[in-house]
């Protein structure tokens, strides 16, 4: 042990070390931090009972509850599905797989109010799609379902592209020694695949997860954005914003950073769980 | 059990890698498939486990077709190259999970698979790491850990895919001995796969050498090594001298091929070939009515227990190896550069098709 308690710099032959670390702080700090601290400046501006009544208005309560819960429903959706996806992208060729593979990307890359539109136009109630499930009892353009599915439709790119090179480079040997020793294809899921795919899953899932949260462009337009129903955060952000109420909408831009930050934080100490238990100890 | 290859035929798109296949192993015996990387013995390995499946012909295992069979039904053991361990479990767990997937009527109580587990450890000598997980242990152990592991199903056959071959080579010699004693003790039919002659021979009842998809030879250890049956197995097993045509039918070396040839080929096109091992050839500091071939010493490498000797044939200079006992090299006194007359105790000749060369 070294006399100091604590010792940033470990000795290296390669130089470098303090100025990428002064650099990367600076940039940190520029990038993320002051924007992020002005956001709680502009909310100090707020006594603490104007804070507490923005925040848990019913109206600010409904559209966490949305927000939330359709971004958490989505990345459950999506970790399971983008597995299979990714699942059948690594492990089978067929024809047309690359142009399949590039199409997982379209959601990264398309506008969001176009996907906004695009989906609205398809599930409303005389579109594609929704023209078939109307008749069924299930309306999804312009209420919380129409929201889920929004979030469930950017939301898969993430998944998909965490689990897939994490399965390409799983050994196929592992999954023949689990057959040879007795295991039915699920057993061998189950027990020897999963295990190995959970944390870049629990990844996958929780970048789906926050940038579901921030969604906005392509959700306001399929969601109705009826108070109380079928609006997100988000939006209530931009409707105080409107209303030049702008300490009001960094109050909730508040509870929405700290409840992302706790979430996220969470799933990374899952992961991280997940991942370090089965290693060195 | 019993293991019946019949006519099997394996293609991947248009490379054929295995050929009308046809092989018969008794029940309890230890085979060795050897052969150079490509040559079609893992994936015949494969295709007996059922990780495969043949293009053409039967596998029988204890006489009842396996053909097309599910690999769960099969009963076998399989050692991957790489191990395989599941990583994510410790090596108890990976030990019994063969015993663990099992369906519920048949799964022993989680006493019994305690004890079985303890057994296999004790028996692989790896009882104090019940509790490790695989990336803790050395290739050594962890091969021992994938031998546990395929035994604990208590399989009617064990398949070695290379088990050694990642391994370091005072460690693979270690393990290839402490393998042949598990199957003595256990007896159960094993086939291991390998391209290490060296390990073939030592530790197998029989070897099989395969080259381009086909059987070559199979035979005992000694059968193979003493009286090869192909051109190929006398090079595959151990170090050989080459003579082609040429020299072969230079009466200097082999008198009993004084045949009225001409140079490199004979009238139907072929050519003959003579292998000889190194320790087969003798050295003289003289001509004789028997060593007529006339070779310069160019190096000498005396550490070991045999010396090996390189020379350059004078007339072709070809390079002969030569292996002679400690006692006769220093009753001939060798140095480099010293002219030597060689001649083969032991010899056999192949004829080739096709033209004199390589």
């Amino acid at each position: 042990m070294r006399p100091m308690a604590l010792v940033l710099k470990q000795p290296s032959v390669l130089p470098g070390f303090g100025l990428t670390l002064g650099f990367a702080l600076f940039y940190f700090s520029l990038i993320v931090l002051i924007p992020l601290s002005g956001l709680f400046i502009k909310t100090s501006t707020l006594t603490w009972s104007q804070f507490v009544h923005t925040v848990t208005e019913p109206r600010a309560l409904a559209s966490y509850r949305l927000t939330f819960g359709a971004s958490f429903l989505g990345a459950l959706i999506n970790g399971f599905f983008g597995s299979v996806v990714a699942w059948v992208l690594v492990r089978y060729r067929f024809p047309g797989r690359s142009i399949v593979d590039a199409l997982v990307d379209l959601p990264f890359a398309l506008p969001t109010a176009v996907a906004g539109i695009t989906l609205t136009a398809i599930y409303s109630s005389n579109g594609w799609i929704g023209q078939y499930l109307e008749p069924l009892g299930l309306k999804i353009a312009f209420t919380p379902l129409g929201v889920l599915v929004a979030l469930t439709f950017i939301g898969l790119p993430f998944v998909v592209r965490t689990v897939q090179p994490v399965l390409q480079d799983l050994d196929k040997e592992v999954e023949e020694a689990a057959t040879t020793l007795g295991a039915s294809r699920w057993q061998t899921v189950r027990a020897v695949i999963m295990p190995e795919l959970w944390p870049a899953l629990l990844t996958g899932m929780a970048m789906a997860f926050a940038r579901s949260v921030g969604e906005y462009g392509s959700v306001i337009f399929i969601a109705g954005n009826m108070p109380l129903k079928s609006e997100i955060t988000p939006l209530l952000i931009m409707t105080k914003l409107e209303q030049y109420d702008y300490a009001g909408a960094t109050a909730l831009g508040v509870v929405m950073l700290v409840a992302s930050f706790l979430l996220v934080l969470m799933i990374n100490l899952l992961q991280w769980w997940s991942s370090s238990r089965h290693t060195a100890r | 059990m019993s293991i019946q290859v019949e006519h099997v035929t394996k293609r991947f798109g248009t490379f054929t890698v295995l050929n009308d296949v046809s092989l018969h192993v008794q029940t309890g015996e230890l085979i060795a498939l050897l052969g150079p990387s490509g040559c079609g013995k893992t994936t015949l390995l494969r295709i007996l486990a059922g990780l495969e499946r043949p293009d053409e012909g039967k596998i029988l295992l204890h006489g009842n077709e396996v053909t097309d069979r599910q690999i769960t039904d099969r009963r076998v053991g399989f050692v991957f190259q790489h191990y395989a361990l599941f990583r994510h479990m410790t090596v108890a767990e990976n030990v019994s999970f063969g015993l663990r997937v099992l369906p519920k009527a048949q799964r022993p109580s989680p006493d019994k698979i305690q004890k079985k587990v303890n057994d296999l450890l004790a028996l692989v000598q790896l009882q104090a790491m019940a509790d490790r997980y695989p990336n803790q242990l050395s290739g050594g152990q962890r091969q021992r850990v994938a031998l546990a592991r395929a035994l604990a199903v208590e399989p009617k056959m064990l398949l070695l895919d290379e088990p050694f071959g990642a391994l370091d080579t005072k460690v693979r010699k270690e393990l290839r001995r402490w393998l042949r004693r598990l199957h003595d003790e256990l007896h159960i039919t094993s086939i291991l796969v390998t391209h290490d002659q060296e390990e073939a021979l030592e530790a197998a009842d029989r070897v099989v050498v395969m080259h381009q998809g086909r059987i070559e030879q199979a035979g005992t250890p000694e059968e193979v090594y003493e009286h090869p049956a192909t051109p190929f197995v006398y090079r595959f097993l151990g170090d050989v001298n080459v003579f082609h045509g040429r020299i072969a039918h230079d009466e200097t070396v082999h008198e009993e091929m004084e045949r009225e040839l001409p140079p490199g080929a004979d009238s139907s096109g072929e050519h003959e070939v003579t292998f000889v091992r190194p320790h087969d050839l003798e050295l003289s500091p003289t001509r004789t009515t028997t060593a007529q071939l006339e070779a310069t010493v160019r190096f000498v490498i005396a550490a070991g227990s045999r010396v090996r000797i390189e020379l350059m044939s004078k007339d072709s200079s070809q390079t002969i190896e030569v292996e002679l006992t400690k006692e006769r090299y220093r009753e001939l006194k060798l140095r480099q550069g010293d002219v030597v007359f060689v001649h083969p105790k032991q010899q056999q000749t192949f004829r080739m098709p096709g033209p004199s060369s390589g």
